[in-house]
């Protein structure tokens, strides 16, 4: 099996990060928010396993699983939140919800 | 039994304690008990600690007892510790003692009193605590804070009946004089810290006269700082305007803390640190100066006043005048034996005119009164008593015997002796005429205001006692020329240095005169006030006469110089200041933090999206420093 390099591991989870963050900042959809939130975590659960694969232990793959339980708790309140937001606000528009303007 | 010795000033802060929680639900008699039963343990205490003191005299003449550590930084340990030497056996006793009977004779004094009744005792039982930590005190900083106690109860008590405006400003004012010499004190209390690294009593004293040099300027710097607060709380010129309007207080306070106790922890303090004004001759010579001139001024002002708590006032300050003369020039057991004394007799006559003022309806004039000798006769026989002690009657009196150990000590004195002794004999003089023109207008000649009141036992027990007292407590100390037991002096001088002697026959002819001028006084009060009255009153008609009395009645115009020289400039630098010149730079800062507010209020929009983009702007510049910067 030819072995990826590092840099290039790298590299694509540096893009996908750079990708979520974006979609994060841009979007005003809360549902795309999410998504892109998804993809930033997996990014760099990408770059751990990229780590973990480069030193040859096993930590990074264990860390990503936990990581993976974190994103599916984090959806499921995120969610609820979503369901939440519309019942308040009739919208999906997370720029409606700024009540706590100081 | 010296082991108990904490429990003297324990147990009056206890009766503070709950006085002060509780009081409001216990009815008078509960805190008559608490209030004088706590006193009273106290002084059953002082009683078993001081006689197992004199008894059996623990090693080197004192004891010390430590409870705790009070702080502990950076080297500067100060503990609450007591100590117990020949000094503050006399001072506890005294305090204790007379302070439990000015309680007695308080729960029936203060029982007409609509409200405050546990305030009052309160207030009392707290001045006794602190009064008892100022005198025990190991340290100087332990010391401060009773000076500090007393000060503050000395307000609270003065100002007890709070609703007229004169009384709040008589505390103020009490306060505020007061506090100048605090001031003073306590920037004494830092240079001797800075210098010598301690503020423990013994050792600084120690150290102080290892290390510093007699008459070089640091132990004038120190001694004279210590002096200021000296002046202050004893009322001493040229801090003495407080103690007169101190009167409006009820008069067991007055008894208590304008006379007996709290004004003659000046001299304590000069006593207890008398290496250090020893060490600077120029400050010794100062404290007997202002001691001299302060006895003379009083004096006159005494002889003119109408109210007779003033009278009481003044000859309080004329008093603590003679012990400050005393300390001045070294006669040390002198000055400790006249503040005994002086607290039994000065106690008492505070005491009995309270009974009189009481008995009229709150009358303190003295020319409305009259005639009392034949209404309330135990009240005139132990004011007679007291009064006779004051003016320093021969042979008989307790107050002959302290101050004829003064002028002796004044005649001894290297610096300026004979102008002392001179000073001091004046003051022999006007005592017995101003004591006695009180006698003459309160309890001779015509009845002018009936008297209203039967003194129950808790009035005239104290009375009596204190009489007793201010005859006795003479005999203590004979001098060389009669009977030579000076019991007193050997006592006091296991802590303080010995007085300069001076030969037997001197002494015989200095008490001869001293004798003469106060029997001499008395004389003259008889003639100017009971036989002659027409007299004097032709003598105030007169232009020169009528400007002296007022001046005198207005306490030489102190007051007055005061209110316009340094009030009155003070209140215009503060009408000029009114927008408050100092403040800007606070205010500027002030300014800055409420428009950097506003500016950091705008960024919080309430938009997710917004927060979100800082949050990665922030972590781009984090990364960014770490990265390219270190």
């Amino acid at each position: 099996m030819a072995s990826i390099p590092m840099e290039q591991g790298l590299l694509l989870a540096g893009v996908l990060f750079v990708i979520g963050l974006t979609g994060v900042l841009v979007r005003r959809n809360i549902i795309f928010v999410l998504l892109s939130l998804e993809v930033m975590l997996n990014a760099s659960g990408l770059a751990f396993i990229v780590a973990g694969y480069r030193w040859g232990q096993p930590d990074g793959q264990v860390l990503f699983l936990f990581v993976l339980t974190m994103a599916a708790a984090e959806v499921s309140v995120g969610l609820a939140l979503v369901l939440q937001l519309h019942r308040v606000f009739k919208t999906l528009d997370v720029d409606v919800a700024s009540r706590m303007r100081g | 039994m010296l082991h108990l010795l904490f429990l003297v000033p324990i147990l009056p802060f206890c009766g503070f304690v709950v006085l002060a929680l509780f009081g409001r639900w216990f009815d008078r008699r509960q805190v008559a008990a608490i209030g004088v039963g706590s006193i009273g343990l106290s002084a059953l205490f002082a009683l078993l600690v001081g006689f197992d003191f004199v008894i059996a005299p623990p090693a080197g003449d004192h004891f010390s007892q430590s409870l705790w550590t009070w702080i502990n930084v950076g080297g500067f340990s100060p503990h609450i510790a007591f100590y117990l030497d020949s000094l503050s056996v006399i001072m506890i006793l005294v305090v204790t003692v007379v302070g439990f009977l000015i309680h007695v004779y308080s729960a029936e004094y203060m029982e007409d009193e609509p409200d405050g009744y546990a305030r009052f005792f309160a207030c009392m039982n707290l001045f006794v605590g602190s009064m008892l930590t100022l005198v025990l005190a190991d340290n100087l900083l332990l010391l401060y804070l009773g000076w500090e106690g007393v000060g503050l109860c000395s307000y609270l008590l003065i100002g007890f009946w709070y609703t007229d405006p004169a009384n709040g400003r008589a505390a103020r004012k009490a306060f505020i004089v007061t506090r100048i010499g605090d001031t003073a004190l306590l920037v004494g209390l830092l240079l001797l810290f800075t210098k010598l690294g301690t503020l423990q009593i013994q050792p600084l004293m120690q150290l102080a006269s290892e290390r510093w040099v007699v008459g070089s300027s640091i132990t004038v710097a120190a001694a004279g700082l210590l002096l200021g607060g000296a002046l202050g709380k004893s009322a001493q010129l040229p801090l003495q305007t407080w103690l007169p309007d101190a009167m409006a207080g009820p008069t067991p306070v007055s008894a208590l803390i304008h006379a007996a106790t709290m004004v003659t922890a000046g001299v304590y303090l000069i006593a207890r640190m008398n290496v250090l004004f020893t060490l600077s001759p120029v400050i010794q010579t100062t404290v007997a100066a202002v001691g001299a001139g302060t006895l003379i001024l009083a004096g006159f002002s005494a002889l003119t006043q109408r109210d007779i708590k003033r009278v009481l006032a003044y000859s309080t300050i004329s008093q603590i005048g003679y012990m400050f003369l005393a300390v001045g020039v070294g006669a040390w057991s002198a000055a400790m034996f006249h503040f005994m004394t002086h607290a039994f007799f000065k106690a008492l006559l505070f005491m009995a005119a309270g009974v009189i003022i009481l008995g009229l309806h709150h009358e303190q004039d003295m020319f409305k009164m009259g005639g009392l000798r034949k209404q309330t006769p135990l009240v005139f026989w132990t004011f007679l008593a007291g009064s006779l002690s004051l003016a320093a009657l021969p042979l008989v009196t307790a107050g002959f015997y302290s101050k004829d150990a003064i002028l002796a000590g004044a005649w001894a004195s290297d610096a300026g002796g004979r102008w002392l002794w001179a000073a001091g004999l004046g003051g022999a003089l006007l005592t017995g005429l101003y004591t006695f023109r009180m006698v003459f207008l309160t309890f001779f000649g015509q009845v002018q205001t009936p008297f209203h009141l039967k003194p129950g036992l808790r009035l005239l027990l104290p009375l009596v006692v204190l009489a007793f007292l201010s005859i006795v407590a003479g005999f203590l100390d004979l001098p060389r020329t009669l009977g030579n037991q000076p019991w007193f002096s050997d006592f006091v001088h296991t802590s303080l240095p010995e007085t300069k002697e001076i030969a037997g026959s001197v002494e015989r002819n200095l008490q001869i005169v001293a004798s003469l001028a106060s029997i001499g006084g008395i004389l003259l009060a008889y003639y100017f006030f009971l036989r002659e009255p027409g007299f004097v009153r032709r003598l105030v008609m007169t232009p020169l006469g009528a400007a002296l009395h007022r001046f005198w009645f207005v306490g030489w115009g102190f007051d007055w110089a005061y209110d316009n020289l340094i009030v009155g400039t003070y209140v215009r630098l503060a009408r000029a200041n009114r927008a408050d010149v100092f403040d800007l730079p606070v205010r500027v800062i002030a300014l800055i933090n409420q428009a950097g507010h506003i500016v950091l209020s705008r960024t919080e929009t309430g938009r997710l999206r917004w927060y979100a983009t800082s949050v990665a702007f922030g972590a781009i510049v984090a990364v960014g420093i770490v990265v390219f910067v270190t």
